[in-house]
């Protein structure tokens, strides 16, 4: 859904540009083209390493580690899990809809999401190509410490 | 990048592909599910990467390093967040699109802690993301992880402008200048 809106945005000011300027349209797809195939390997390298991943780690697996009594063990184990895979949202808010629903705690599942959506372990290649090691390694730790803090704060929320 | 880097810079993609060929053949079962996933994904990034630096491209071009400075630089007061708040909010697809914007930005002179908000919003508080949360695991679910990552964005992002030493910024901003990323 949220893919037909961008393409909307896109085609709509790729027109409006070609008609005020066809030559800086010209550069400006060709530097969109650029910058595309400047982060493909990679990009090649992660996707192939979240296939794999993703491969061994079943949600069954997933659901054993994480269910209500798992504790903060299982907030940890859970952190970990979304820290490392890359899931699109639209695949994994379901996916965690149903795992709530088969004995998983509110708070390891709040810990999952945050980290699944701000830490990640196999893109760190490419963050570290645009913001350099330092920055990116602090960056997930930071994100990952954050994450305990949100699923505390959303357990506490939903429990009111 | 000249033809002779082609092959360094591909360098380590070519090991993760070998390295996959033998997981796939040595385990099948794993390696077939490897496979699918691997599919499903090269779907989505060819699906929704164009668009973004289509998007990328027409900002760098059209946009005046003046005028990104004005709202997003050192000096863009309040504005610089909101604006980079909104950016990362509307935005759609895996947070690796975020980083090649990134890199525009900071060629056009978006200060640092604005860049790290950018991209705290494009990880976390999308909106058809947070519509689609909402419907999924729950109003009190998605609302308090929305209130609670707001102020942890910003948090994170002073954070980091505070950890990171300004020689590294400095370099990480030469850097997207020199088209090492985008090009110009």
């Amino acid at each position: 859904m949220d893919t037909i809106i961008l393409y909307g945005i896109a085609g709509v000011l790729l027109v409006v540009s070609a008609a005020k300027d066809r030559e800086k349209t010209k550069r400006a797809v060709l530097k969109g083209a650029k910058a595309f195939e400047s982060i493909l390997p990679q990009l090649v390298t992660v996707l192939l390493a979240v296939a794999a991943v993703l491969a061994v780690f079943s949600p069954e697996m997933v659901s054993g580690f994480i269910g209500e009594r798992s504790g903060l063990l299982g907030v940890l184990a859970a952190s970990v899990v979304g820290g490392i895979v890359l899931i699109p949202g639209f695949v994994a808010f379901p996916a965690a809809a149903e795992l709530l629903k088969n004995g998983a705690g509110t708070m390891q599942i709040a810990a999952f999401v945050s980290s699944l959506m701000m830490v990640g372990v196999v893109t760190l290649p490419m963050e570290v190509k645009y913001f350099g090691r330092r920055a990116a390694f602090t960056r997930n730790a930071l994100a990952f410490a954050f994450c305990f803090l949100a699923a505390a704060f959303v357990a506490w929320a939903v429990s009111l | 990048m000249k033809i002779g880097s082609l092959a360094k810079r591909y360098r380590v993609a070519a090991v993760a592909a070998a390295a996959f060929a033998v997981l796939v053949l040595t385990f099948p079962a794993v390696g077939a599910k490897a496979g699918r996933s691997l599919v499903g994904q090269l779907k989505t990034m060819l699906l929704v990467l164009p668009p973004i630096f289509v998007l990328l491209g027409l900002l760098d071009v059209w946009v005046p390093k003046k005028t990104l400075m004005k709202y997003m630089g050192p000096k863009s007061g309040l504005t610089g967040p909101l604006i980079a708040f909104v950016l990362g909010s509307v935005a759609a697809g895996p947070l690796y699109g975020a980083f090649p914007v990134s890199a525009v930005l900071m060629k056009k002179g978006a200060s640092f802690t604005n860049i790290l908000i950018f991209i705290g919003a494009w990880s976390t508080t999308k909106i058809p993301m947070f519509l689609f949360e909402m419907h999924a695991l729950g109003a009190r679910f998605a609302v308090a992880r929305l209130l609670v990552d707001i102020p942890g964005i910003i948090l994170i992002a002073f954070a980091l402008k505070a950890i990171i030493p300004a020689r590294e910024v400095a370099r990480l901003y030469a850097a997207a200048e020199s088209g090492e990323t985008s090009t110009e």
